[in-house]
């Protein structure tokens, strides 16, 4: 019997292939249909703080517009109460969490200290098993140093950490000088997981309208090459688990990612264009491949590909950089 | 028993105990009630129960006519029922008042009492409205304090079942309805203990029901109807008693013990006010204060006005009295006197053995008018003359028919013990929210009693409110704005500028400015008479920049929370640092519920205050500071400087009678000298960039933009920074194009900008017009301005004006209105007067655009330099089709006459002239120029003829101008057209007459604060819609196609200016009614009014609002009438609604029903889309035809 079971923030997971963060988490069903499909566990849709903040505004000053016209000294019926905040989230933990047995991962993307813990704790208490952080933080001001982005980083991970019992990844973006050394700084923190990476969504330009437009693109099987090399370089030094988000598309992506060293990975763009029963198909075919190449369980392979397991470590280094450039051939004409 | 205090105003105290012992609710918005309908919808949208522990019915109506008749009908079938209103509205509902109160049926109306719209509309407070239905058999009873209207509401609710005399419960509207005070709260228990459920079982058991049938409503002949209507007397004359003996009891209950007249003063008063309203109050500090200095005066208040008691009100009057005055709220021209004063000599002649009291009568307050305690004194010294004025006014002077008593404005009889503060705050700036929350803190958390009044803007943006606040150790009966404070702020610096923010403060007083300068730069840029009468009245005077510190904090413009906690720093009501904690407390209180960022945010703004506030020293004598300006140019004609001025610098109390029209009359065209300088950024033209489209200047709400094309030399005198460029018109390549901004006239809503197509293509945030600071560019684009009105507007008769790059070269003839920033609606008014203005007649209902359009000071309707332009009037809310009707009918018959007289005097006026002005062809603007040219002929030669009937001479002069084309544009907003004016608006669609009409449709009842009609889409939330609206908008522009000879446009000028365009023109041209339904965004949607053409193309995009035109002409041609202007939907509908407040509240406040009624709402798009679709496919139709005859056959018929 094959085993497919792995484990991922301290829980233990029927199989490696988890539904990450996507908008196909804000519905029930679907919820369910993941579970049915065998997926091991749900990360929410995220919860964004600054949504809650500007929605609340948003409310704020239209409720209190007017006091200029005595016939029209405000605009809006103002309610007894209002589902302003997390509530609505939360309420969402609480139905997945009803509605299938395979654990729920609350998703926080927040902008403020107060935010983010007000928030886990919320999450927390309304039963999630775990807790990713997506942090997306853009650095955009030329006078902030990258060591107080990295320090920002940390700190809202320690920040969360001391306030919440149930375990606790962070998920972040693969732009920082020195990745290894990023890593360990989180991994310091005492935080359980490592999700790589965030994509970075950089906006597209209307040439016609001459307008920036916010953009969005699945991910393709390419997505998943960054992941591998820094799973595999990091694999062996870090105490938190690593799983792997972005260009997990077959059973070849979720192999490459074990055996890099990866505790789970996570696929969104592949449900969302053959639909969530197509997790169902990735899992079967995992099944057949370790069956025909005689692998017992998943565990075995985590890490066998690692650059500490790995025959070829310079291939994760600079000379396979050297190497790849050497070996490529200018295409004909023509053909571009 | 303690019962809770509540600090909250007079409209919220009648409907907290409307709500609680009631059953069923029609309401209908009109200023001032329209806030207890608002709060009797919200309470039952919450699950707020009544006393029986079962939810309300609010219904909203179409009219307050509509609610009238609802509230009949269901008290007629057993339910407790009531209403609300105000003003017109209660006229609506007199004949169903006669009706309920013929029939004996119980049933309280509580008004909000308001002017009539007489020689001109008023929203403000009087008696004229309660006084006009005193006939119809209601009981009127008075409160005259928020408490008051409380425990009256109660007493009504008691006495009228236990009487069967419905009641009419009136306040003084504003003054009361909208005063915040301090008041005790009666508790579920006190009104369980008032109302008696065995009479409420006795109104379940005389109501209809066929299970035990009665008839009720029949019809009476001369042989009975006499004896029945004589047979409700024993009612009427039990009724006094009966309200007495509630009061009694309500006096065991609460320990207040009201009576039906109630006396103050001396016990040997010789002289005696009799009043009933608010005014009361205020005649009460003054004879507390007089009689405590020996007067012989007193007070009688009349509290149950009708059924009149003559027996309980000679026994509340002193056997001293030797002169009563009665003063009324009212007018009644050509009356003896006004009825209080009527029914007080008829009291004392019935009553009273000989000798009588004399009796003087008198008018005060009409339309909020102040009535202060100085003419209280003023009214007594008169009545101590031996000879006393009589049928006199006080507040006013009167150099017409001399009524006018004078009285001394430096009498006062403020306590010294109460605090007495004024705030002027910016609108939205939230120094009114504030300042109630202070009140609340002060009222809630001392012993100290509160008080709150708020005196609102006629503007709708850059408005000025000012807050009067008075607290203090003893009950206030101050009705009467603060006229010396002890603490003044200015929340805008401006205002120093503009108004004389220090008239008021006593000597002594806290000055508190938030000023953009330092503390130590503050005292020079000070106006010169502001730093004077610091001086002179030794101000402490403290600055802050407030703006700086609600930046900082995250807040805005709002600088509400910053200024409240210097407020309470200063003025030393409460300690500093438990003031900060209750502010705190208050903002968890308010805002908790919106958010916690929110809070967090003016929980900063607090902590920042005092860090930022300074006290300002001040020098004794140094005058430095600038002039003050003129309040209008001295190039304004007379009208403007003596009047219009005196009313913009908030003066208008002191103008005399003789400077008023005497009926309504006032002059057009005198917005242009209000310079407001109220936009921080301003437009400024890139010449280089700019291709000349013109969309800028069709879509500036306050017409400030203008373009140009004149001949070149015109600039060699042209002031050094004004910008020209090169016509981008092919056949204008010599002459020159300019764009011109009116930047002191601006209100900077950056609509413009947003609809500029031009990208700088090195810097792409750059457009062809593009935002700066004013106050740099104020003189130079002043200078510009003034140079470019003194170019020559383009010949009309050469512009192709379908085009919109050529019509937005015709001179609007509606600009600077005091319409919000960024108005959706003046657009269409401002293209409306561009195309066909200086030939048109506006009929305007009641609404946002007869606000803007016609409120006091100023009017920006105007001329062209011939003077000729829009004549415009307001009728009234619900009449405004027919109202247009009547001018259409006036004007088709004085120009068939001007024919006939033209005909029968043709021998002398000449036979080519004749037929050329009997045939002219006015289709367009060079064939209405020619018919203009021919009636200056004919008048020249009308002047030299000789021979014919000088009559028939004089009366063709008279209706000459007829001969020239008219355009009848009947404007108004959706809670016109589609629910109140729509039986009439059906009417005049269906005569076939030739009227355009033009619906600016919000979706929502915008002027009076934004409650639901039948144009508001489903899951919208407005006020009286709390919980979402469940059904879906009514389609109006369908129900006008189905005359089909009706030419019908739905148009969004945001999302297709051109369709809007060509539905103008088409609808002007097309000899029939027309109806223009214009999609008007609107601040009562809830979203930044910067992006409101986004906005309209996603309604338009969604499918939420098609565009399309229905042009019965087509059919003549065999073709479809009907065009489909847009495309297809390309976004779910969510994408336009989750945009605006409106609906995503919902989303907030009930996500259930919220989802519901969004799956619904985007049915209805489909559904709509599929209906309009499958119109347009439709291959041309006979019956169109056949319509169009018969619209041709039925105006025949008119004729």
């Amino acid at each position: 019997m094959i085993d497919l079971s792995t484990t991922y923030l301290g829980m233990k997971l029927k199989n490696p292939l988890l539904a990450s963060s996507s908008p196909l988490c804000r519905d029930i069903s679907n919820i369910r249909k993941m579970e049915d499909a065998g997926i091991s566990g749900v990360v929410l849709h995220s919860l964004f703080e600054e949504q809650i903040n500007a929605e609340s505004e948003a409310l704020d000053k239209f409720l209190s517009h007017g006091e200029s016209y005595a016939e029209a000294t405000n605009y809006f019926p103002d309610m007894t109460a209002y589902n302003i905040g997390p509530e609505e989230y939360l309420e969402h933990i609480r139905k997945a969490k009803e509605a299938v047995h395979i654990p729920i991962i609350a998703s926080l993307n927040g902008v403020s200290a107060g935010g983010w813990t007000r928030y886990a704790r919320l999450m927390q208490d309304a039963g999630a098993d775990g807790l990713e952080l997506n942090i997306y933080l853009l650095p955009t001001d030329p006078e902030v140093p990258g060591e107080r982005i990295e320090q920002n980083y940390v700190e809202l991970v320690r920040h969360v950490i001391a306030e919440v019992r149930i375990p606790v990844a962070v998920k972040f973006g693969p732009y920082f000088s020195s990745i290894p050394n990023f890593c360990r700084k989180l991994d310091q923190t005492g935080v359980d997981g490592l999700v790589m990476f965030n994509r970075f969504y950089q906006p597209d330009f209307d040439l016609e309208a001459l307008e920036v437009k916010p953009n969005l693109y699945l991910s393709d099987s390419n997505t998943l090459l960054l992941r591998l090399h820094w799973i595999a370089v990091l694999y062996g030094h870090l105490r938190a688990d690593m799983a792997v988000t972005g260009g997990v598309h077959t059973v070849y992506g979720l192999l490459k990612s074990m055996m890099a060293g990866a505790k789970a990975v996570m696929s969104t763009s592949c449900l969302l264009r053959y639909g969530i029963e197509y997790s169902g198909q990735i899992l079967q075919d995992l099944k057949e491949w370790m069956e025909e190449h005689e692998y017992e369980s998943i565990q075995q392979m985590q890490g066998s590909m690692s650059v500490r397991s790995s025959t070829n470590a310079a291939a994760f280094e600079r000379a396979n950089y050297m190497k790849v450039l050497s070996s490529y051939v200018q295409p004909e004409a023509k053909r571009l | 028993m303690i019962r809770p205090t509540v600090t909250i105003d007079g409209n919220e105290a009648a409907a907290y105990v409307a709500h609680k012992v009631n059953e069923v609710i029609a309401i209908y918005p009109i200023t001032p009630s329209s806030p207890m309908g608002e709060w009797s919808d919200q309470w039952s949208s919450e699950g707020k129960p009544n006393i029986w522990g079962t939810i309300p019915s609010v219904v909203e109506m179409q009219s307050e006519g509509g609610a009238a008749g609802a509230l009949h009908g269901a008290l007629q079938t057993g339910a407790l029922a009531t209403t609300f209103t105000s003003s017109q509205g209660l006229l609506l509902m007199i004949p169903n008042m006669y009706k309920i109160a013929g029939e004996l049926t119980p049933t309280v109306i509580h008004v909000a009492a308001r002017a009539i719209a007489t020689h001109a509309l008023s929203i403000f407070g009087d008696h004229q409205d309660a006084m006009a239905v005193r006939p119809t058999g209601f009981a009127e009873i008075a409160s005259n304090s928020v408490q008051e209207v409380m425990d009256i509401a109660l007493v009504s609710h008691a006495a009228t079942l236990e009487s069967r005399i419905p009641f009419l419960h009136f306040f003084d509207g504003f003054r009361t309805s909208h005063e915040v005070a301090k008041v005790e709260q009666l508790t579920e228990d006190d009104l369980r203990a008032m109302i008696d459920d065995d009479l409420v079982r006795a109104h379940r058991a005389r109501a209809l029901s066929p299970d035990h049938p009665v008839l009720r409503g029949s019809a009476q002949n001369p042989d009975v109807y006499f004896q029945a209507r004589e047979t409700v007397n024993p009612y009427y004359l039990a009724c006094p008693t009966i309200v007495q003996n509630v009061m009694d009891k309500f006096a065991a209950i609460s320990g207040r013990q009201y009576k039906l007249f109630e006396y103050v003063g001396a016990p040997d008063a010789e002289q005696v006010i009799v009043m009933m309203g608010s005014g009361a109050e205020a005649a009460q500090e003054a004879v507390e204060y007089l009689t405590a200095r020996g007067g012989k005066v007193g007070l009688l208040k009349v509290r149950l006005y009708r059924p009149f008691s003559i027996q309980h009100f000679v026994e509340a009057l002193p056997g001293t009295v030797k002169k009563i005055a009665v003063l009324d709220r009212t007018k009644e021209p050509g009356a003896i006197g006004e009825p209080l004063y009527l029914d007080v000599l008829a009291a004392l002649q019935e009553g009273l053995a000989y000798p009588r009291p004399d009796v003087i009568g008198g008018r005060y307050g009409l339309s909020s008018k102040e009535f202060t305690p100085a003419m209280v004194k003023s009214v007594f010294d008169e009545a101590a003359k031996r000879v006393s004025k009589n049928h006199f006014t006080v507040g006013i002077r009167d150099d017409v028919t001399f009524t006018s008593l004078e009285y001394d404005g430096a009498f006062s009889t403020e306590d010294p013990a109460t605090v007495r503060c004024m705030f002027y705050g910016l609108g939205a700036d939230g120094t009114v929210g504030a300042n109630k929350n202070s009140i609340k803190i002060i009222g809630e958390e001392t012993e100290n009693y509160a008080q709150g009044y708020f005196v609102y803007d006629s503007k709708k943006s850059g408005a000025m409110t000012i807050s009067h606040l008075r607290f203090g150790p003893k009950p206030i009966h101050s009705t009467y704005l603060v006229d010396r404070a002890n603490f003044i702020a200015c929340h805008q610096f401006t205002f120093l500028e503009k108004v004389d923010v220090l008239k008021n403060a006593d000597p002594g007083a806290v000055f508190l400015l938030n000023s953009p300068y330092p503390a130590g730069d503050v005292w020079d840029k000070l106006p010169r008479k502001v730093q004077g009468q610091i001086i002179d009245k030794k101000l402490r005077f403290y600055m802050i920049d407030g703006y700086e510190v609600a930046k900082k904090a995250g807040m805005g413009q709002r600088i509400n929370t910053i200024m409240q906690t210097c407020f309470f720093a200063i003025s030393g009501v409460l300690p500093p640092e438990e003031a900060i904690v209750k502010i705190k407390y208050a903002i968890q209180k308010t805002y908790g519920k919106r958010g916690e960022s929110v809070v967090q945010k003016n929980f900063a703004a607090v902590d920042m205050a005092l860090d930022h506030l300074h006290q300002v020293t001040v020098p004794e004598h140094a005058l430095t500071g600038v002039d003050l300006p003129p309040i209008v140019s001295a190039k304004a004609p007379a009208f403007v400087q003596d009047v219009v001025a005196r009313i913009l610098a908030l003066d208008g109390d002191s103008i005399p009678v003789s400077m008023m029209s005497n009926d309504g009359t006032f002059p057009t065209a005198t917005a242009q000298w209000e310079k407001r300088n109220i936009a921080l950024d301003v437009p400024v033209w890139d010449e280089k960039l700019c291709i000349q489209c013109g969309k800028c200047v069709l879509i500036c709400p306050h017409g400030v933009i203008r373009a140009k094309i004149y001949e070149s030399d015109v600039l060699k005198s042209a002031p050094a920074t004004f910008k020209s460029a090169v016509p981008h018109f092919k056949e204008y390549k010599e002459q020159k194009y300019s764009l011109q901004v009116a930047v002191e006239d601006c209100t900077g809503c950056a609509l413009c900008v947003q609809i500029c197509p031009v990208k700088d293509k090195s810097d792409t945030k750059r457009k062809a017009i593009n935002m700066a600071p004013q106050m740099p560019l104020r003189a130079p684009e002043s200078e510009n301005w003034e140079f470019f009105l003194n170019i020559p507007d383009f010949d009309r008769t050469k512009l192709s004006v379908g085009q919109v790059k050529e019509n937005q070269l015709l001179r609007p003839l509606f600009e600077f209105s005091g319409a919000c920033t960024g108005c959706g609606e003046t657009p269409y008014i401002k293209l409306m007067t561009q195309l066909f203005g200086d030939r048109t007649v506006v009929g305007n209902a009641t609404g946002c655009s007869s606000i803007y359009g016609g409120n006091l000071p100023t009017t920006p309707y105007c001329v062209d330099a011939n003077g000729r332009g829009p004549a415009w009037s307001n009728s009234l809310f619900e009449d405004n089709a027919e109202f247009g009707l009547g001018m259409r009918l006036s004007l088709d018959f004085q120009s068939q006459y001007a024919k006939e007289l033209v005909k029968k005097l043709e021998s002398k006026i000449g036979t080519d002239l004749v037929e050329a002005l009997l045939n002219a062809g006015q289709s367009n603007e060079a064939g209405i120029q020619a018919q203009r040219e021919r009636v200056e002929q004919l008048r020249g030669r009308l002047a030299g003829v000789n021979g014919a009937p000088a009559a028939d001479v004089q009366n063709l002069l008279a209706v000459a101008d007829v001969l020239v084309k008219k355009s009848v544009w009947i404007v108004g907003g959706d809670g016109w057209a589609y629910d109140i004016g729509y039986g009439g608006l059906d009417h005049v669609l269906a005569t076939g007459r030739n009227v355009n009409i033009l619906v600016l449709d919000t979706e929502v009842y915008s002027n009076t604060g934004g409650q639901m009609s039948k144009a508001t889409a489903r899951g919208g939330v407005a006020k009286f819609a709390a919980g979402g609206k469940a059904t879906a908008k009514k389609d109006l522009a369908a129900m006008a196609m189905m005359y089909g000879n009706v030419y019908v446009a739905h148009v969004a000028m945001g999302s297709n200016d051109s369709q809007t365009v060509k539905a103008f023109l088409e609808a002007e041209a097309y000899d029939g009614p027309s109806i223009i339904i214009a999609y008007s965004h609107c601040i009562a949607h809830g979203y930044d009014m910067f992006y409101g053409l986004d906005q309209q193309k996603a309604a338009v995009n969604s499918g939420y609002w098609p565009l399309f035109r229905y042009n019965p002409l087509l059919a003549k041609d065999g073709k479809n009438p009907f065009k489909l202007d847009s495309r297809p939907p390309t976004l779910s509908v969510d994408k336009f609604m989750y945009n605006e407040t409106r609906y995503s509240m919902l989303v907030h406040s009930n996500p259930e029903t919220a989802k519901k009624l969004l799956d619904l709402a985007q049915k209805d798009v489909n559904d709509r889309w599929k209906f309009y679709e499958e119109l347009a496919a439709m291959k041309g139709s006979v019956a169109a035809e056949t319509a169009v005859a018969a619209t041709e056959e039925k105006k025949e018929a008119y004729v």
